[in-house]
């Protein structure tokens, strides 16, 4: 298996490329701590650095990375699929524009 | 695995039981205009250390307090072994001896007026060359883990400084809290988005509620100027990296405590006065801050870089960490602990922790850094406002 995503948390919602990864690619994730978490099929390309959804994330849900929040899903998001500007957004910055609620 | 054992530690126990790494003697400017003298001085007499820098004069309050506490804070910094000030009156200049010699180091001040620069430098020099010799007599000993102040922060940062730069800070933190080491960290506008978990690993409300005070403080100083940060955050070239948010920014940031619990707040350039880690409110500008972290005592910084911050500081030693392959690869004098291995799966966050500790143990025994040997010598006094 050739592992290629980094997680912080086991438990987090997204994971970070450590290599540019394409669609289709059956990809390992593994924890800082180096612990094997599972496989995931990439269905959109992410390059390196980017995130990965660990698995599907409904539209204004929070998105867990280092086990808090990092902001929350602005369109519903498949996993495997590439987690950026796109398709989540801040919960501070939108926070006062808009009301946005965990579902 | 007994860490005092695997990696035995030396350095200079002062007058007043700190442990230092390094062994200088500074030749230390009160103000502006005595920098020339300084010099002179570090010029003539072999083993010292100049420190000029363009403050001190016409300053008052807060800015002024800052001032000359940051300049004692060197001075009394155990990585000295003596001092030397020159000031351009004498008021002053004593008021920076009295405040390093409270550490029962040797500290000698001159002043410049009535004698000019030359008859000063001559004074000094004569002095300066003393302390040389007393300092090189003075031997390495044993010294223990939790003897070294450490600090830390990060620069020109990237995804790989959340990822893995950050966090290995982190678990060297966890592994030195237990030992009882005392540890800095702070950035407080960079750490905007994640200030809540920094609250939450606060020992106490009130240290909690200072720390709060502190950031509210800089996000109405910023505002003021017509700046939003939250608007700025993440920046466009942090967004190319994978940054989505200020959140997922100030959390990566914030992965250098690891599980730290924060046992106090600290004002700037104020010394720690108990073990654990402190934030220290501080900018994030990387050449103000660790002059901040060098006043208030930490005699070693960990400093990580996703892009490559090329920082040193001439009393506290900075050794860089980077996990960007293309930093390591293309800036690697200045890099002296690489991690990419994290990312290619090579070792785990422990691994990468060992490795860390490593080089500081030889850093702690006397071999240079990177910084130190490319002349990194970064003295930054933070102005808080203009002079009169």
């Amino acid at each position: 298996m050739k592992k290629g995503i980094l997680l912080h948390e086991a438990s987090d919602d997204v994971g970070v490329a450590v290599i540019d990864l394409k669609v289709g690619d059956e990809i390992g994730v593994v924890t800082l701590e180096g612990k094997d978490i599972k496989q995931i099929k990439l269905v959109s390309d992410v390059p390196l650095g980017h995130k990965v959804a660990m698995q599907d994330l409904p539209i204004n849900k929070h998105i867990i990375e280092y086990g808090r929040a990092i902001g929350y899903a602005a369109a519903s998001i498949a996993a495997g699929e590439h987690v950026h500007v796109h398709n989540i957004k801040s919960l501070r910055w939108a926070a006062s524009k808009s009301k946005v609620f965990e579902k | 695995m007994d860490i005092n054992k695997d990696f035995p530690l030396t350095g200079f126990r002062r007058a007043n039981g700190r442990v230092g790494i390094r062994n200088h003697v500074l030749i230390l400017s009160v103000d502006d205009i005595s920098n020339a003298a300084v010099e002179g001085v570090a010029n003539l007499i072999r083993g010292t250390v100049a420190l000029p820098h363009p403050y001190g004069r016409l300053q008052y309050g807060a800015d002024l307090e800052l001032t000359f506490k940051t300049l004692i804070g060197t001075g009394r910094n155990p990585n000295v072994a003596a001092v030397i000030v020159i000031g351009i009156e004498p008021k002053w200049t004593d008021y920076i001896v009295k405040g390093i010699a409270e550490t029962g180091k040797p500290v000698a001040g001159f002043s410049i007026e009535r004698y000019g620069d030359l008859k000063t430098i001559e004074m000094a020099s004569r002095k300066a060359k003393e302390f040389v010799q007393y300092a090189t007599e003075l031997p390495r000993v044993p010294v223990k883990w939790s003897e070294i102040l450490v600090s830390t922060k990060c620069g020109e940062s990237d995804t790989t400084s959340g990822l893995a730069s950050n966090p290995t800070v982190g678990r060297v933190f966890e592994r030195l809290e237990k030992l009882g080491n005392t540890l800095i960290f702070g950035e407080t506008t960079e750490v905007t988005g994640a200030e809540d978990k920094i609250m939450e690993h606060c020992s106490t409300p009130e240290v909690a509620a200072q720390f709060k005070a502190a950031f509210d403080n800089y996000q109405e100083q910023v505002e003021s100027q017509g700046v939003s940060l939250l608007g700025t955050q993440p920046t466009e070239g942090n967004i190319r990296g994978g940054l989505s948010t200020i959140e997922e920014k100030a959390l990566g940031n914030v992965e250098k405590m690891g599980g730290c619990t924060v046992v106090s707040f600290l004002e700037p350039a104020e010394e720690p006065k108990i073990p654990g880690l402190h934030f220290m409110d501080s900018s994030s500008a990387a050449a103000e801050m660790v002059t901040l972290c060098c006043a208030a005592g930490a005699v070693l910084h960990l400093f990580t870089t996703g892009q490559g911050n090329i920082i040193g500081n001439k009393i506290e030693p900075v050794i860089k960490l980077s996990a960007n392959p293309l930093t390591v690869e293309t800036m690697s004098e200045h890099i002296d602990v690489d991690i990419t291995g994290l990312l290619r799966f090579d070792y785990n966050l422990d691994g990468a922790a060992d490795r860390t500790m490593e080089v500081m143990a030889h850093t702690i025994n006397g071999r240079l850094t990177n910084a130190e040997t490319l002349h990194h010598d970064e003295f930054v006094i933070t102005k808080l406002y203009r002079s009169a």
